[in-house]
């Protein structure tokens, strides 16, 4: 009986141990920013976080940054239900026009707070396929050929998915006696091609890289590099198509959380922070292409310059592409059905 | 003779290998093996590695967090699975069957779905988040979420391992206790507890390895904040994600040796204990 005692007092002293441990790792910084980012930014945002900290060091401030990343849609949600985040950089405006509207955490207007659509860095779509590209895919027409297998996540929760679903339809839209008939039976055919649909970009590309999956991997830019510096060697091979869409990840900050926080002036500098030399060249070295003309032309040999459509131009702006493809009964849920 | 008149509890020699064969060979593949793997690939690029990979500060704060959701979760689901195991077994009520069904709701219901119920309660959108986040509280994508999760998980635990033990032990020993005058508490460290010592002790145990280990409704309510709200669980989803695949398997060597360790200490405590044991199974 005792020992049962003794036992469950010991069980007692290592949590009081153990709360004892997170009080103490809860103060050292004078100012704590979270920012709540999609899937592949965590090497981008590791560096510029520590880059940040340091100018902010220089002015004799503390910062500290946090960072949680997932699907740019699941976060965004995340964010809407509470997670208490100063800065979000997800991958497209429509999830932030989310948050301001069903969370009515940040001005409508967010958008034209910063330079160029409030995204600091831009992406693409690009292909990337295995050593020696066995099924000899070229151009996005490939994709539709029924013996290729496709690896993109689910648009319905993944900002890459979209940007590689609304690349595919520009593609088959702007072809010579293309149009939106035309456009969404190519997708449908192109997502009958998909096997599994991952919920964030990393997911599709541990599904195209550790377990083997698919021909092609519907990629960031970024993400594929990515995928070819933790390969190594030619295992496979990035391929740019004739045309793809500039995505441009915006960057916000959460009026009501910063306001609550006191926090506003560091993520205001934070996201500034983004927009210089300093830090587009990190972004750069991270493989998105940055906006600064200048860095950019240096690092022009890793982003070819090719033809990309904008989402304002092709598709008439976020809040319209998203009512139209990937609301609920979208064309997305009219064209993609499951296990077919 | 033997071989005409074998006895009805001799199987034949072939029917005893197959089935030998068949568990051991379960056992292995589906066991075993992954169990040998984990470890393998943890230590794939060397101990180095491995135990720098340990002693990375998110990984740390992850640990940290792990065990200190348990150390809340699980003596407050002891308490209860008691007061719960206690009341079915001794005493008749109306609706016993029901809290029983009650108690099970865990194990039926997907972790998932016990998260976003707590988002629907907690959540910004839902029904208590507003009024809480008036007062400065947290509970979703902060350590009262996550400990929530794993209290809502691990529930059933030490009460299904009770409730028979209890039940099948009667009253006899409470009501001789009581007509010689102990009291309620007296009777209860004097006589129940030293009676479901160790049917406690096995819950607690499994109650534990169950909170550690959590992942679905934890996901939900954790937000991911790296060093901050990852967990043992989430952080070696988040660890391979990033590539990081030592990393990640030196986390999961790291829960699979705090199974082992939770194992190790219950078969310990059958070997030391064991006369015991067996005479509180006599009961």
């Amino acid at each position: 009986m005792k020992r049962i005692l003794s036992l469950l007092a010991a069980v007692g002293m290592l949590a009081a141990t153990t709360a004892g441990f997170s009080a103490n790792a809860a103060l050292a910084a004078d100012v704590q920013l979270l920012n709540v980012s999609y899937d592949p930014t965590r090497g981008l945002y590791q560096e510029i976080n520590k880059a940040f900290a340091a100018q902010q060091k220089s002015k004799g401030d503390n910062v500290t940054i946090s960072n949680s990343h997932g699907g740019s849609g699941s976060q965004a949600r995340s964010v809407i239900d509470g997670l208490q985040a100063d800065v979000v950089t997800l991958a497209l405006a429509a999830d932030l026009d989310a948050i301001s509207k069903n969370g009515k955490l940040l001005r409508a207007d967010w958008q034209k707070r910063l330079p160029q659509n409030s995204s600091p860095y831009t992406s693409t779509i690009i292909f990337l396929v295995r050593k020696g590209n066995p099924k000899q895919v070229r151009d996005w027409n490939d994709l539709v050929k029924p013996d290729v297998q496709v690896i993109t996540p689910n648009p319905k929760t993944s900002g890459g998915a979209r940007w590689a679903y609304l690349a595919a339809w520009d593609y088959a839209a702007k072809q010579p006696s293309g149009n939106g008939d035309k456009a969404k039976t190519f997708v449908a055919n192109l997502y009958k091609n998909v096997p599994v649909l991952d919920s964030g970009a990393r997911g599709s590309t541990v599904t195209f890289t550790k377990r083997g999956i698919g021909d092609v991997l519907l990629s960031w830019e970024n993400e594929a590099h990515l995928v070819l510096k933790e390969a190594g060697g030619d295992q496979y091979k990035i391929l740019y198509p004739s045309r793809s869409i500039l995505a441009e990840p915006p960057v916000a900050i959460v009026d009501k959380n910063v306001d609550r926080k006191k926090t506003r002036a560091t993520a205001e500098a934070y996201l500034h922070f983004l927009y210089t030399p300093q830090a587009q060249e990190i972004e750069a070295r991270n493989y998105y292409r940055p906006r600064n003309p200048q860095i950019l032309a240096k690092y022009r040999k890793q982003f070819p310059d090719i033809a990309l459509s904008t989402i304002n131009g092709a598709f008439g702006g976020w809040a319209k592409a998203q009512a139209v493809h990937f609301g609920d009964g979208g064309v997305f849920d009219q064209i993609y059905q499951p296990g077919r | 003779m033997n071989k005409i008149f074998s006895k009805p509890t001799e199987d034949p020699l072939w029917l005893k290998l197959t089935l030998g064969i068949i568990a051991v060979g379960f056992i292995a593949i589906m066991l075993l093996m992954p169990l040998v793997l984990v470890f393998k690939e943890a230590l794939a690029s060397g101990v180095r590695t491995f135990f720098s990979a340990m002693v990375e500060p998110d990984t740390l704060a992850a640990v940290k967090l792990s065990l200190l959701a348990a150390a809340i979760a699980v003596p407050l689901n002891t308490v209860f699975g008691i007061a719960a195991a206690w009341s079915i077994a001794k005493f008749d009520f109306r609706g016993k069957t029901f809290l029983v069904t009650l108690i099970d709701l865990p194990f039926s219901v997907s972790p998932v779905v016990a998260g976003l119920v707590y988002v629907l309660v907690f959540g910004m959108q839902g029904w208590l988040g507003p009024t809480l986040a008036g007062y400065d509280i947290r509970v979703l994508f902060a350590l009262p979420g996550i400990v929530l999760a794993t209290i809502f998980v691990t529930f059933p635990f030490v009460a299904r391992e009770l409730i028979p033990l209890m039940v099948d032990q009667g009253r006899d020993e409470e009501e001789a206790a009581a007509t010689l005058g102990a009291s309620g508490f007296q009777t209860f460290m004097r006589v129940t507890l030293p009676n479901i010592k160790w049917g406690l002790l096995y819950g607690i145990l499994l109650c534990n390895a169950r909170a550690l280990g959590e992942f679905g409704a934890v996901s939900v309510l954790s937000g991911h904040i790296r060093g901050q709200t990852n967990t043992m669980p989430l952080h070696v989803e988040l660890l391979y994600n990033n590539y990081d695949y030592t990393g990640a398997f030196a986390v999961a060597a790291l829960l699979a040796m705090l199974a082992l360790l939770t194992l190790a200490l219950k078969s310990f405590l059958e070997w030391r204990y064991a006369d015991e044991l067996a005479a509180s199974h006599r009961h």
